[in-house]
């Protein structure tokens, strides 16, 4: 409406198609009261104008503002949304203040964030479609407790949001939300989903291999244990086994205490002596299990020794020094370094190689398998550390997770194919709907 | 004495006796070998007992009477039945415990981090949209997104991930991929290694800084006295297992 006025008020300049004749005698006088009547519009419609232009400039209220506990968190943490402005741009900033539940006024509230206008969306966080709590384009901020701020989960706290622009400032409703912490991480509802998939797959590879053989492929580095254990044999020396710096709740230590099991129970078949020194405590208690089964099944239970399994210290460099001591004074023949692995790495694997032995590493710490690659006779890399026990037990359990940890693999490959495919059609017709399917293989903790 | 002086001495001493172990095992390294055990045993004892059994059992338990916390504590006193061959059985829990719990928290966070996060940073569109010119395919090698370096990623990630296909043989045009996918992990472990030994290489720069240090007059020249003693000391046990006779066996 504003855009017309001039136009209609111009037009009314235009002549009449009134029929002379039946015009009055105040006629003549029409062209002044109009010329008059227009000019007075004219001023008024003006008026309008550039006082709406200038409620334009003015910052206005932040809109829709909402304040809420943060969904899918552990507590002490609120989220404020809030719909985008007109005037959202670098030069306006918003700022988030919080207070205590019984502030009224603004003055008694906390800055605890300040941003310009056109940052924080709710498309920057990272997030999933199945959790996001506003559209795209709205603002988000999540206040969590920290040095701004301390949030008590269950406690009441009055939020709002104000919008400034130069010494302008418009503050929001006063909003009150109180932080609790979530049984549920909706967020990774997709790693559920996932992990329920490969177990399912995993079982039924399972399944599969208990009624069928599976074929695996040859692994040098395994092929090797045999080797390294019957040289260990003929030569009379003992075989160095570490399962490296982690505890038990590592994949890589569980998969180390699990070829230890094989080792051990070789050795005790060869009759050679097994030298396990432990950085954890508990690691060495479940080696000692496990070596005491691994000689027991072997048919062998006296000559399973209590103290092949010994803890050195969990300090690194001294735990390093101790084993690198071992290495030259009981001259093994064989070294095995399975499980996690850090700076240690390369000091022992040098020692060993400086004292002759055949050495055999398998880790998943891939900064180090560098030093592994370089300094041993065979290296498991990775997942090979993993497909290790399966491939020496030949057991239908560890050989059906290996089939089902191949088809996950296989999933994973079709799955960034096919979101390679969808990414590229989103990029390419601007379609949001792809980000639908890319988003459940999203990392949203 | 000042205790910084002591503490030159004692550092310069045992820096020089671990580098002796560069020339060979020799009693200087086991002594500072086992000194170093030593002293990290007890420390993580002493460490131990104030972390776990005051600050984290003794203190919460007795005076704030958070009872629950005996449930972990009786847990992890069935660990101790180990030592009694009778009641071993009951350790089991415990190390079912430890493994369950392991897995619980290994499993989300692996899923997390080595599957979803790798497919989320290959998951890359081929084009690229830029300002003023549209949907594109980069050739820029410069810029990690372009497209020509999504491809890199794609062969990389795809060829490496075959390789580790474990009930798959590696013949024909698969031994061609998996050839590719070791040639990935190679470069990647190279450009590793290289900014591994630069970091070592730093730690190494760390010790002869404090060893020049310490040459200085006002700590007593340390360095030079000690270096001169484990030089001699290596001489003289030299000299020592030549004039030995042979071992018997």
């Amino acid at each position: 409406m504003l855009k017309k006025p001039p136009s209609v008020v111009l037009a009314s300049f235009r002549p009449s198609t009134y029929p002379r004749g039946y015009a009055s005698a105040l006629h003549s006088l029409r062209p002044c009261w109009m010329v008059f009547l227009n000019i007075l519009i004219l001023i008024v419609v003006c008026g309008v104008s550039s006082a709406v232009v200038l409620a334009e400039d003015h910052l206005a209220v932040p809109a829709n503002l909402q304040v809420f506990d943060t969904p899918n968190d552990g507590g002490q943490s609120l989220t404020v949304n809030w719909a985008p402005g007109a005037l959202d741009s670098p030069d306006v900033r918003y700022q988030v203040l919080v207070g205590d539940a019984g502030a009224t006024d603004v003055a008694a509230l906390k800055v605890v964030a300040e941003f310009p206008a056109h940052t924080r969306l709710v498309k920057d966080a990272k997030g999933a479609w199945w959790t996001r709590t506003a559209e795209r384009n709205w603002h988000q901020f999540t206040i969590r407790s920290g040095k701004a701020v301390e949030l008590k989960d269950g406690t009441v706290y009055t939020v709002t949001v104000a919008m400034l622009k130069g010494e302008e400032r418009i503050v929001g409703p006063l909003l009150q939300a109180a932080p609790t912490p979530n049984w549920f991480n909706w967020n990774l509802v997709n790693n559920l989903v996932l992990t329920l998939i490969f177990g399912g797959v995993v079982f039924f590879s399972i399944a599969h291999a208990r009624r069928r053989d599976i074929f695996l492929r040859r692994i040098p580095g395994l092929d090797a244990v045999d080797e390294a254990i019957g040289r260990a044999t003929e030569l009379g020396k003992p075989i160095l086994y570490l399962t490296g710096a982690h505890d038990m709740s590592d994949p890589s230590t569980i998969a180390a205490a699990v070829i230890l099991g094989r080792v051990a129970k070789k050795t005790a078949a060869y009759e050679t002596e097994l030298l396990v020194p432990h950085r954890d405590p508990i690691t060495m208690a479940v080696c000692q299990e496990i070596t005491k089964q691994a000689y027991l099944e072997a048919g062998k239970p006296d000559l399973f020794k209590e103290d092949s399994n010994f803890f050195i210290t969990s300090d690194q460099f001294s735990y390093t020094a101790a084993v690198d001591g071992i290495m030259l004074r009981k001259q093994p023949a064989a070294n095995f370094f399975m499980g996690s692995y850090f700076a240690e790495a390369l000091l022992l694997t040098e020692t060993g190689a400086s004292t002759g032995a055949i050495q055999i590493a398998g880790t998943d710490s891939d900064h180090q398998l560098p030093f592994f690659v370089t300094t041993c006779d065979y290296t498991l890399i990775g997942e090979e550390l993993y497909a290790a026990s399966a491939y020496l037990s030949r057991e239908p359990v560890q050989l059906g997770t290996l089939r089902g940890q191949d088809i996950g693999k296989a999933m994973i490959l079709s799955v960034i194919a096919i979101g390679i495919l969808l990414a590229t059609l989103g990029v390419a017709t601007q379609a949001a709907w792809p980000q639908y399917f890319l988003d459940f293989f999203k990392d949203v903790k | 004495m000042d205790a910084t002086i002591i503490g030159a001495w004692v550092a310069t001493g045992l820096t020089l006796f671990i580098f002796s172990f560069l020339y060979k095992d020799n009693p200087l390294f086991k002594l500072a070998e086992n000194l170093y055990v030593g002293v990290s045993v007890g420390y993580t004892i002493v460490k131990t007992y104030d972390t776990v059994i005051v600050h984290l059992i003794w203190k919460p338990i007795v005076e704030n009477q958070e009872w629950t916390l005996l449930i972990p504590v009786a847990i992890g006193l069935l660990m101790l039945t180990r030592y009694v061959p009778k009641a071993a059985w009951l350790s089991r829990y415990a190390f079912a415990f430890i493994v369950g719990v392991g897995a619980g928290l290994a499993i989300p966070r692996t899923v997390s981090s080595f599957i979803l996060k790798q497919i989320e940073d290959t998951i890359r569109p081929l084009l690229m949209l830029v300002p003023g010119e549209g949907v594109t395919f980069s050739w820029n090698l410069m810029n990690p997104a372009s497209s020509v370096n999504v491809i890199i990623v794609l062969i990389g990630v795809s060829s490496v991930l075959f390789y580790f296909f474990f009930s798959v043989e590696h013949s024909g045009p698969g031994k061609m991929v998996a050839r590719t996918g070791v040639m990935f992990l190679m470069i990647a472990f190279g450009a590793a290694f290289g900014y591994t030994v630069m970091a070592r290489m730093s730690l190494l720069i760390g010790r002869l800084t404090d060893l020049i240090e310490y040459s200085d007059p006002s700590y007593g020249r340390p360095t030079l006295w000690l270096t001169l003693v484990t030089i001699g000391t290596l001489i003289v046990l030299s000299r020592r297992s030549r004039s030995e006779p042979p071992d018997s066996h």
